[in-house]
């Protein structure tokens, strides 16, 4: 395991996308005319401000006083010797403000729109942690919010839903198609496709047209970053592996992507298995799908023999969605980083036990990344090291777990 | 010379503008459909427009989003939209038919393979909504070996470099989207439209349809006034829906919003 498997070393890895957005063969720009201007508009921002000293002092301002960074690197000691191997390390990605990654990328891309003059965001959300982490950097900003948010994803967010609107955002609900993340997203493209000229469109993951991919994975490698010099410092060696869960795969392209050319570092992406592979009743494009276009880039998705997007289903929001980011495709077929599935029951197990060993409460997404982990440690000896992205915090599912327990909250 | 050049060709001879209507493949069920493109034929149209369904229609508005869910309850894929268009060709091999849709359900019968069906099947043209031209060169080169004609979408914020390499790779005509929004949306502003009609002709000798809010006989016959076509879509689909629980009156009564357009078109 220490040694990382490339099928094809000739793959480049680093230094992607390619100008039009590209990962290989995934990603690019697959969007109506319209859209070209405003994301070409973005693009030329991007990649201005992204050099900026201005708005990187400024970036790195808020993301240190306003969310809270740099997030700890835990070592998990108890939880690690009850697995009875590896080391496990945790990235407390749910300490950050919003209680998730996902402020990481928001607060970015709202000092963007702020560079663009642009006076109302939008957003799409599933579990509602995207939604809440735009509606919070809209709402310092005193910019106006409106978040899409499947019909399906409202009943099983409430909470969230209240947190978005106390913070001043338009909780819109998408009734068409299957009234999930997908649909939030069709609505939300097309708010912008009819308003280019005064919206922002801040979207959650590493999904989209280019350049959006790039943009939110490089917000989010502030992970990355931190925890390569946080696990050097406190065990002066890097990690034999990393653990993150895959939804769109903001959170592990974050950690990830830092790591890439530390050849020794393994990388597993855990999907939403739900009720299993063979069920055919999951959240696992990169498991189980096969490459199309949805949403603006070429990546794996879950279709049926006539290329209709077909239902997911995970027991996390957060997972719940028929593709994944296009550099997870790649990262895949280059074989860098391996992806797997765990089911809904062994998430919640692993929720149990994070929560019982650690005082720690994880999220629905980042339980399948400690499933996973609590399937490999066992396998390793004491002296490995894993690293685990915490992703984010399990307050918001709290309902969702008593409600599979038969119990009322 | 394509079946949609020589379309507008014999159009133009007679100095009348093309009128071409959509409707979703298998809208409200399968059977519909082709007798439907007959009445429409009948009722005027030069040109028709064939929406293949899909599960994510993000350039559309909620009229044509239902109008997919509907196909799609019949489960209406890309092959049975093909096998309409062969069975509407038995009796019609004069009006051209172009095939608008999205991007996935051709990606997975692959380019190639789809060319070579869509030719077969007597389609002329294919318009891939969520394709620009900067990731569409092959699935262009695979179109026209079959001869059939891509069909680009211009759109109001399109700049003239842009508008160049749609009509250097396009054929058939160039689709211009009125306003910056969804289908069926009603932001039609027809002086805008005219203005950059005249920006784009400056480019390009395809004949320029426009559509997007196009609603009733008054706005087509003003567009008529200023573009090549006019491309009527939700306002017909409209009426569809309207009749869903009724399919056996739909031949009969849906084309007369279309009729009504042409008459007002002519008569301008």
């Amino acid at each position: 395991m220490t040694q990382t498997r490339r099928t094809d070393e000739s793959l480049p890895l680093t230094g992607l996308p390619d100008a039009r957005g590209h990962f290989g063969p995934y990603g690019g720009i697959f969007v109506a005319e319209t859209l070209m201007e405003p994301l070409e508009e973005l693009r030329l921002a991007w990649e201005k401000y992204g050099q900026d000293a201005d708005f990187l002092a400024e970036l790195d301002h808020d993301l240190a006083q306003f969310v809270g960074r740099p997030s700890p690197l835990y070592h998990a000691e108890r939880w690690s010797r009850q697995l009875g191997g590896a080391q496990v390390y945790l990235k407390r990605e749910d300490l950050n403000h919003t209680g998730a990654h996902k402020v990481n990328n928001t607060v970015g891309q709202a000092l963007l729109a702020k560079r663009l003059g642009k006076k109302r965001i939008i957003a799409e959300t599933g579990a509602g942690q995207h939604g809440v982490a735009t509606a919070t950097v809209a709402a310092r900003l005193g910019l106006e919010c409106v978040v899409y948010m499947g019909a399906e994803d409202i009943q099983r967010q409430a909470i969230n839903v209240y947190r978005m609107r106390l913070l001043g955002a338009e909780v819109v609900s998408v009734e068409s198609g299957s009234r999930t993340l997908k649909d939030a997203l069709n609505e939300a493209m097309r708010d912008w496709v009819t308003n280019v000229d005064n919206t922002f469109y801040i979207i959650g993951t590493v999904a989209g047209p280019h350049p959006y991919p790039a943009m939110v994975r490089n917000f989010q490698t502030i992970i990355g970053r931190e925890a390569r010099a946080q696990v050097l410092e406190q065990t002066g060696r890097l990690p034999d592996a990393l653990i993150a869960c895959v939804g769109g795969g903001s959170n592990a392209i974050g950690l990830f992507h830092p790591f890439l050319d530390d050849d020794g570092v393994a990388m597993y992406g855990v999907e939403g298995g739900g009720y299993g592979l063979d069920s055919g009743k999951h959240a696992a494009p990169l498991c189980a799908g096969r490459p199309g276009v949805l949403h603006g880039n070429r990546t794996y998705l879950m279709e049926d023999q006539d290329g209709q997007i077909i239902e997911t289903h995970s027991v996390s929001a957060g997972l719940d969605y028929p593709g994944v980011g296009p550099e997870h495709a790649w990262l895949k077929d280059s074989g860098r980083a391996e992806y797997v599935a765990v089911t809904d029951e062994q998430a919640l197990d692993a929720f149990h036990a994070l929560t019982r060993t650690e005082g720690i409460i994880p999220a629905l997404e980042s339980s399948h990344a400690l499933a996973w982990a609590q399937q490999l440690a066992p396998q390793l000896a004491a002296d490995r090291l894993l690293i685990v992205n915490l992703s984010g915090r399990g307050d918001k599912d709290i309902h969702t777990v008593a409600a599979l327990e038969g119990i009322q909250v | 010379m394509s079946r949609i050049a020589g379309r507008f060709e014999s159009l133009r001879a007679r100095g009348r503008k093309a009128l071409i209507p959509y409707i979703t493949a298998g809208d409200p069920e399968p059977s519909v459909t082709v007798p439907l493109l007959h009445a429409l034929v009948e009722a005027g149209a030069d040109v028709l427009e064939l929406g293949v369904p899909f599960s994510d229609p993000m350039a559309d508005g909620p009229v044509i989003q239902a109008a997919c869910e509907r196909a799609l309850a019949h489960h209406v894929s890309l092959h049975q939209v093909l096998d309409m268009v062969r069975s509407f060709r038995e009796q019609d091999s004069d009006t051209p038919v172009v095939l608008m849709g999205y991007l996935n359900p051709i990606e997975v019968m692959g380019y190639e393979p789809f060319a070579r069906a869509a030719h077969a099947a007597g389609v002329d043209g294919v318009l891939t909504v969520d394709l620009p031209p900067e990731e569409a060169a092959e699935l262009v080169a695979c179109l026209k070996a079959e001869q059939l004609d891509p069909i680009f979408l211009a759109a109001p914020n399109s700049d003239a470099e842009r508008i160049r390499r749609m009509t250097e790779n396009g054929g058939g005509f160039l689709y211009y989207v009125s306003f910056k929004g969804v289908t069926g949306a009603n932001r039609l502003d027809v002086q805008a439209v005219a203005d950059k009609l005249e920006q784009i002709r400056g480019h390009t000798d395809l004949p320029v349809g426009v559509g997007f809010g196009i609603r009733d006989a008054e706005s087509a016959a003003q567009i008529a006034a200023v573009a090549d076509a006019v491309v009527v879509g939700s306002a017909l689909v409209t009426r569809i829906a309207a009749l869903a629980d009724r399919p056996g009156e739909i031949v009969a009564r849906a084309p007369q919003v279309i009729a009504d357009m042409r008459a007002a078109m002519d008569r301008a």
